[in-house]
């Protein structure tokens, strides 16, 4: 008998490592139905269940991300899949700049990069609905949308300077236990260059020059989605080999029933 | 026999989490080459010395690029992805099979009512502007943004009925994910809007034969002579 227990635990000690590393901070998250700002035909959509990073990804694990892959180190990186400003804020292929923190989100990476690195982790990167359907929980309900507070608090984001280099995990997390959502960085998602605002012509999206215009926004009827209008805006205007000092990633992974 | 069973789901588990396949992709392209390039660029897959010089063989860094160069391809060219795509022949391809033809390329898919008539019309159009005896320096290439719809069988008939069958039409069904990918290699952007509807940037790209972006053109119905001449030019 004791023997066996040896036998198990010894076994389990071995598996961890590589069993925990999947739904390590993760959380799960129980799908619903829900009216996005955007939606198909700004109706309901449906969102299944998934596990999503507690998390945005940090320097640190980037790092490990590039010394394992170098063809996402800064000097191999493909002009297909990156621009000039690629990990700009990194001194060389492995080191960050004295500035930088490990444990600050990862930016200045590109779709094509946050996309391998969920890949490569098993994982991939959270749809817009996905990401805008955990997003619009709070500390206390899963949609605070129309909370006064919950629009105040992200907004009074958007205003404060360089929050991109600030640490992880400093705000409270919101009900579904996930960190860091609204307050330190725009994050990639999957499928972000689906966001066509009118019409279905890039020239289109292009001339709604009101969607990147603030005033405009305010104007809008349902006011609390001004921040909501303020990600659409800025996905409409992204390009996948675009890196930016606030944007960075995390992953999700589908639940395999 | 109850641990057993664990212990063999426990192992399975392990091994599907620890790979990753562009990581042991690296590892099997580890080549070798003589330092002094006595046979120009050689290669070998195994250590040793150089037959001519008998130095070390020097291991080549297994990066991207390197093999990239191998190929004979920029940084920038398209034929870096490494999706897998179906044809409407059926045929499995990735993108660098194109290699060495102009190519003109279009985001489309076979159920659309509105704009995409309106697109394969103007890539038919751009076709019929180029010269009968230049047309074997070219490919015409419609990527499905609608996978799941739009098979090789369902391309295939979308093409005969659409008189696209000649050599010089390729339709290309990917995954999802592929497509989305090259979606934004071409900065389209797409969105589903019903499970039969998509709408969708109209835009039209011209490749140089090493797979470099030379020209887009927007719109629907536009004026396509810049387009035109692009191709021209890339043609001889």
């Amino acid at each position: 008998m004791k023997g066996h227990v040896f036998r198990l635990l010894t076994l389990i000690l071995i598996t961890q490592t590589s069993l925990f590393a999947q739904s390590e901070n993760m959380a799960f998250i129980k799908g619903n139905r829900y009216i996005p700002l955007y939606g198909r035909d700004s109706t309901v959509v449906e969102v299944k269940d998934f596990e999503m990073d507690i998390y945005p990804i940090t320097n640190a694990q980037f790092q490990d991300f590039v010394a394992k892959y170098p063809k996402w180190q800064k000097s191999n990186a493909l002009k297909l899949f990156t621009d000039k400003s690629y990990l700009s804020n990194w001194e060389n292929d492995f080191e960050l700049k004295s500035s930088e923190k490990p444990d600050s989100p990862v930016t200045y990476v590109s779709w094509f990069a946050a996309k391998a690195y969920c890949e490569c982790q098993g994982k991939r990167l959270p749809t817009v609905d996905e990401w805008e359907y955990v997003a619009m929980a709070d500390e206390n309900i899963r949609d605070a949308r129309i909370k006064p507070d919950y629009n105040k608090q992200i907004l009074a984001w958007y205003e404060a300077p360089r929050t991109n280099e600030n640490s992880i995990g400093q705000h409270p997390k919101n009900v579904w236990g996930i960190y860091d959502l609204h307050g330190l960085v725009w994050e990639w998602t999957l499928d972000f260059n689906s966001v066509l605002i009118t019409g279905e012509s890039r020239k289109d999206v292009d001339k709604d020059s009101n969607l990147f215009c603030g005033s405009a926004a305010v104007n809008a009827t349902d006011l609390m989605n001004y921040a909501a209008f303020m990600r659409y805006a800025i996905r409409g205007s992204l390009k996948a080999k675009y890196s930016m000092k606030n944007l960075g990633f995390r992953c999700v992974k589908d639940i395999n029933k | 026999m109850k641990p057993l069973k664990s212990i063999i789901i426990l192992v399975l588990l392990t091994l599907t989490f620890s790979s990753c396949n562009s990581n042991k992709n690296n590892q099997e392209t580890v080549l070798f080459q003589c330092p002094m390039h006595c046979e120009s660029d050689k290669t070998y897959t195994d250590a040793g010395n150089c037959p001519i010089c008998k130095m070390d063989l020097q291991s080549l860094e297994p990066s991207t690029s390197k093999i990239e160069n191998t190929i004979g391809i920029s940084e920038e060219s398209i034929f870096n992805l490494t999706s897998d795509w179906n044809t409407e022949e059926g045929e499995q391809i990735q993108l660098r099979d194109l290699k060495g033809k102009t190519l003109v390329m279009v985001m489309i898919y076979t159920s659309c009512k509105a704009a995409c008539p309106r697109l394969v019309a103007d890539m038919r159009n751009i076709e019929a502007k180029i010269p009968d005896d230049k047309m074997d320096q070219l490919n015409f290439a419609l990527i499905s943004i609608d996978p799941e719809t739009d098979t090789p069988e369902r391309l295939k008939a979308f093409a005969i009925e659409n008189y696209m069958d000649e050599p010089q039409w390729t339709f290309l069904q990917g995954t999802e994910s592929g497509v989305r990918e090259f979606a934004n290699v071409l900065a389209v952007k797409y969105k589903q809007i019903s499970p039969i509807d998509f709408s969708h940037s109209n835009i039209i790209s011209v490749f140089n034969p090493q797979g470099e972006l030379m020209h887009q053109q927007e719109g629907l119905g536009v004026d396509n002579n810049e387009t035109i001449e692009t191709i021209l030019q890339l043609i001889h």
